[in-house]
């Protein structure tokens, strides 16, 4: 069975005069890494929220449909019943963090659930080294870089164990270079730790290498989904919009002048390097 | 014109943040400010609208020393669109948040109508007319914010990383618009994080670390320049990595802009066919 399992879901804000989200199905497997994009105001934060119950239990609002998450109907069940299962990071990690501490906010999750010290202890500290701040455990959150309290925050949904990450738009407040180490960050805990995430994004320059799983949404519906490369080079992903990697880009625009490059298109810079070096070799 | 001479700055923390920056940025110019989280770019524009006065030095606009002239004064001419859109919305309805400052400057009622029109048209936010700025997302909450901005027409407008949350859509819509606006004599600065928007644009690229100005060039040069770029905690542009991966071919490493890569790749192709 799917680890995500949503069917025809349709859900309306109050006072919203159409739905954020629009008829809305599709399956997510346990440890995929699941890129979604589309405009701004498409739905993609709204459906984030559907993830761990937010949507309906918190925003309140119409709702019609069905989502499973772990084998857990949303709809019936709690955030914090969710809690355990989806982990959820924002944009802008000052709006979620709040302890003294950095391993103080990492733990915060945990003792809510009633662990014994020595259980927190090794939860919090693997997942502090998981994302490289274990040294600076003791330092307050408000005092080092936008980058570092991304880590934090990305840490203190780790440390709960999830079987999902879902980060919304997580490095938009970062340069570019903190940016890239926390995409890498995610990207090891997919492969290594097998957890599923779900990563929602703009910069496909930056992310689409990472996924195998691309969902493009537009005005509440999914208008194209699956395998990353597909989908980029699909005429309607660029007429929605989406900023398609300047790689595969440029790939495409040799192929039409008959440059002999590989048949898969580049998703990366590496990747269309070595294409060219090989036609030109 | 913009002239910032010496400047220094230390939060009440004591924190250094500004330590000795000297910039010029003329009337027309399309500077893009660029470098590590902390590096003191947000601080720095900060003082272009004197919402922040040097501890030392002098910022001057137009001749006017900020340091002596109000904020208010100030924002007539320098526009100011902060980088989260939460730290400037206030009002009920779109249409209230973008009239509110031009109610402020006096302007007719007819005017403030049809500049109000004219700037949900520009950035695609007429069907938002009478929403509530907070019912929006997070990317069409950070265009109310600019619109209500260049709805007043300032002469100088910063921009404190304008694309966040935009899809591509809506930046080429912002890249075009600058563009315009350079047409018109407007000096825009832009602050920002977004190498790929900037490689698209090729503006003035000024490069801060630690409080300082370690760069100052074209885009095309110091977004082709790993070295610097590293210093500053930027990744090269996508198209500038390709051609830094095939350096083995001898072609330039200049490169930032797709078409010009396309036709550089076509000419070493017909070379190795002859």
């Amino acid at each position: 069975m799917a680890l995500i399992e949503i069917k025809n879901l349709t859900y309306t804000y109050p006072g919203g005069s159409k739905p954020s989200i629009d008829d809305v199905s599709f399956k997510i497997e346990k440890g995929e890494f699941v890129l979604i994009t589309g405009p701004s105001g498409c739905g993609k934060t709204t459906l984030c929220r559907c993830f761990n119950g937010l949507v309906p239990h918190f925003y309140q609002g119409e709702i019609k449909g069905e989502i499973e998450v772990a084998g857990i109907n949303t709809l019936e069940h709690r955030t914090c019943e969710l809690a355990k299962h989806v982990g959820l990071v924002f944009q802008n990690p000052e709006n979620q963090l709040f302890a003294l501490s950095i391993e103080k906010d990492v733990a915060f999750g945990l003792e809510n659930v009633g662990l014994s010290r020595e259980e927190m202890r090794k939860k919090v500290d693997w997942a502090l080294h998981q994302t490289g701040i274990y040294d600076i455990r003791e330092r307050s959150p408000h005092e080092i870089s936008g980058g570092q309290q991304q880590r934090v925050a990305i840490a203190s949904v780790l440390a709960m164990e999830p079987d999902i990450i879902v980060l919304d738009e997580p490095t938009s407040f970062l340069d570019s270079l903190s940016a890239e180490k926390i995409f890498e960050v995610i990207y090891r805990l997919n492969r290594e730790q097998g957890i599923t995430v779900v990563l929602v994004e703009h910069r496909l320059d930056l992310t689409a290498k990472y996924a195998n799983h691309l969902i493009v949404m537009e005005q509440g519906t999914i208008r194209l989904e699956g395998e990353p490369r597909d989908v980029l080079c699909n005429q309607e992903t660029r007429l929605i919009g989406v900023g398609i990697p300047k790689a595969t880009l440029l790939y495409e625009m040799l192929k039409k002048e008959d440059f002999s490059l590989g048949n898969k298109p580049p998703l990366d810079s590496e990747e269309l390097a070595d294409q060219i070096l090989e036609a030109l070799k | 014109m913009i002239e910032a001479k010496n400047v220094h700055y230390s939060y009440p923390s004591k924190i250094e943040a500004l330590r000795g920056i000297s910039l010029t940025i003329r009337d027309g110019e399309f500077v893009a400010i660029m470098g590590q989280n902390g590096a003191g770019k947000s601080t720095f524009v900060k003082h272009f609208n004197g919402l922040l006065k040097p501890s030392r030095g002098t910022v001057k606009v137009d001749g006017v020393e900020t340091g002596k002239s109000s904020v208010a004064a100030l924002a007539r001419n320098v526009g100011f669109v902060f980088q989260n859109p939460d730290h400037q919305l206030f009002s009920e309805s779109v249409e209230e948040e973008i009239g509110f400052a031009l109610k402020n400057f006096g302007f007719e009622a007819k005017v403030i109508e049809d500049r109000i029109t004219w700037a949900l048209d520009l950035l695609s936010l007429s069907q938002y007319r009478k929403t509530s700025p907070f019912l929006l997302s997070g990317g069409e909450r950070k265009r109310v914010a600019l619109a209500s901005v260049l709805a007043w027409d300032p002469k100088t407008l910063v921009l404190d990383e304008p694309t966040i949350g935009q899809d591509y859509e809506q930046k080429e819509k912002l890249r075009q618009f600058i563009m315009q606006l350079q047409t018109q004599g407007k000096t825009v600065v832009v602050v920002t994080h977004d190498v790929e928007f900037v490689a698209e644009c090729n503006p003035r690229v000024v490069l801060m670390k630690d409080g300082k100005i370690v760069a100052d060039g074209q885009g095309q040069q110091i977004l082709t320049d790993p070295a610097m770029l590293e210093l500053a905690s930027i990744v090269l542009p996508q198209i500038a990595q390709v051609f830094a991966k095939l350096s083995v071919l001898g072609l330039p490493k200049n490169i930032i802009d797709i078409q010009e890569a396309k036709t550089v790749l076509l000419r070493a192709k017909e070379k190795r066919g002859q």
